[in-house]
């Protein structure tokens, strides 16, 4: 970068640098999310109704909620990743800036990089910031809540790579979002085996270190995979 | 490479149309063979009785099961890395097979945990990832058939069976893991008592049928996905003796 960095006209083609590519992707769908907050707010608004529907269902037992309540917010918040899915490149695809992209020569999984930390910054985190609230209904004790937190920050990512190959592999097909679902939640099985198991460990009184260790090593394998597969899945759906 | 010459579905089809007769009757002998074995001469089991022989089926459906999704991956590497045409028609025609080898192995599972367990169905680590495993089958299944274009179909197919064959050992071992914490070791297949010989024979010439129909059954399917994909060529049409 030796240029100093000057005001763009709109329509001035952008010669960023790989990170700069990133970075351009991210500011790009954070600023469209916030421009379409109600796609953002369903997805939150589905996370609590789903765990609101358990006590619900089976009744208002606190040594049960407190038994269930790991599990059903893990899974509440898999669900919900799995809605927010579909519209990480549909809308791209639809206006024709995905072929932009495509065409553009740039590295294509530097943006999709982009685009999944932007997906992760309005879907996984917000989900991460209610879930505490969601585990103080279901009476869970304060240290489990800790793990909670700790098991989704390193789970949320994973779902979200994992799901990012199959929103790509099944773009623009009319069974789309319901393919996603199928093709999704075998994927996610050791996901939520190690999320929502770091916090059944604990309440056993075991050390959920292990659990945390490999949802950590899960989440690094994804974060540096899922952008170079969901790249080539584009490729393969787009041309 | 002379080996390539067998991957134009020209050359492919006619090769696959000799085989298929072989392999069937082959699956249909070693399948009476091992079926008088297996529920003739093999011994009733002392502590399961008559029940266990749905083992015969069981076990090299299980197998199959297993076996065939990873040839599928294989297939679908084949079709990433060098784009031959026939490697994805090949995972294609080899899926249901694979489903349906799943499909059995949980049936026969479950009609033998009743009486044996006293549960159609338990969490157990094996029993959950062969479902899982299913699940994977039809997930694939239901990508190549929402995909219109068959190259892109392929390609899709093939990227997502390798994302699930690297999974599926995780998927296993994370499954195993899970069980284990949940409640303690109730119910382990590793741990049943030895096999007699007659036993052992039934299972492989059993598994030797299972091996032999489902080379039949994906090679007889790849042939009508080879015609209907290649339709519009010359050598489908001299063939079927359609008026050029």
């Amino acid at each position: 970068m030796s240029e100093p960095p000057r005001e763009r006209s709109p329509g001035e083609p952008v010669q960023p640098g790989e990170w700069g590519l990133l970075q351009w992707a991210l500011r790009r769908d954070l600023r469209l999310a916030m421009r379409r907050r109600s796609d953002v707010l369903t997805v939150l608004g589905f996370f609590v109704l789903a765990c609101s529907m358990f006590p619900l269902a089976i009744g208002p037992q606190r040594e049960w909620l407190m038994r269930i309540g790991p599990g059903v917010i893990w899974v509440s918040a898999l669900l919900a990743v799995l809605l927010a899915l579909p519209r990480l490149f549909e809308l791209d695809h639809g206006d024709g800036t995905l072929d932009a992209m495509l065409a553009s020569g740039h590295p294509l999984p530097m943006i999709v990089a982009g685009k999944l930390l932007a997906a992760w910054l309005v879907t996984g985190l917000p989900l991460i910031v209610l879930a505490p609230v969601l585990a103080l209904a279901f009476s869970m004790p304060a240290e489990s809540i800790a793990l909670l937190v700790a098991s989704l920050l390193l789970g949320t990512p994973v779902l979200l790579g994992l799901g990012a190959v199959a929103a790509a592999l099944t773009l623009g097909l009319k069974a789309g979002p319901t393919l996603v679902t199928l093709l999704c939640l075998p994927l996610y099985v050791p996901v939520l085996v190690f999320g929502a198991g770091s916090v059944e460990t604990q309440s056993a009184g075991l050390s959920p270190a292990a659990h945390l260790a490999l949802l950590g090593a899960g989440m690094l394998t994804v974060s540096l995979l899922a952008p170079l597969v969901s790249a080539y899945a584009l490729r393969i759906s787009v041309e | 490479m002379s080996l390539f010459r067998f991957a134009a579905p020209q050359t492919f089809y006619p090769m696959a149309g000799r085989m298929v007769p072989w392999f069937a009757a082959a699956a249909v002998l070693l399948g009476a063979l091992g079926l008088v074995i297996g529920f003739g001469m093999a011994p009733t089991d002392f502590q399961q009785g008559e029940v266990y022989r749905v083992i015969f089926i069981h076990v090299p459906a299980a197998w199959m099961a297993m076996f065939i999704y990873v040839v599928m991956a294989v297939y679908g590497l084949l079709t990433i890395v060098w784009r031959t045409r026939l490697s994805g028609m090949m995972s294609r025609a080899l899926a249901p097979t694979g489903a349906l080898m799943a499909a059995i192995a949980l049936w026969t599972g479950a009609v033998w945990g009743k009486p044996t367990w006293g549960a159609y169905w338990v969490w157990d680590a094996r029993l959950t990832s062969t479902l899982i495993l299913l699940f994977l089958y039809l997930g694939y299944m239901a990508l190549i058939a929402a995909i219109e274009d068959p190259q892109r179909g392929d390609r899709a197919g093939a990227l997502l069976l390798l994302v699930g064959v690297v999974n599926v050992p995780i998927i296993y071992f994370s499954v195993r893991w899970w069980n284990t914490l949940h409640q303690g070791a109730s119910v382990s297949l590793t741990a049943a008592p030895k096999m007699a010989a007659t036993m052992l024979t039934g299972m492989l010439v059993m598994t030797f049928a299972f091996w032999a129909y489902s080379i039949a059954a994906a090679l007889h399917r790849v042939r009508s996905i080879i015609i209907e994909r290649e339709r519009h060529t010359r050598w489908v049409r001299l063939m079927l003796g359609v008026p050029q």
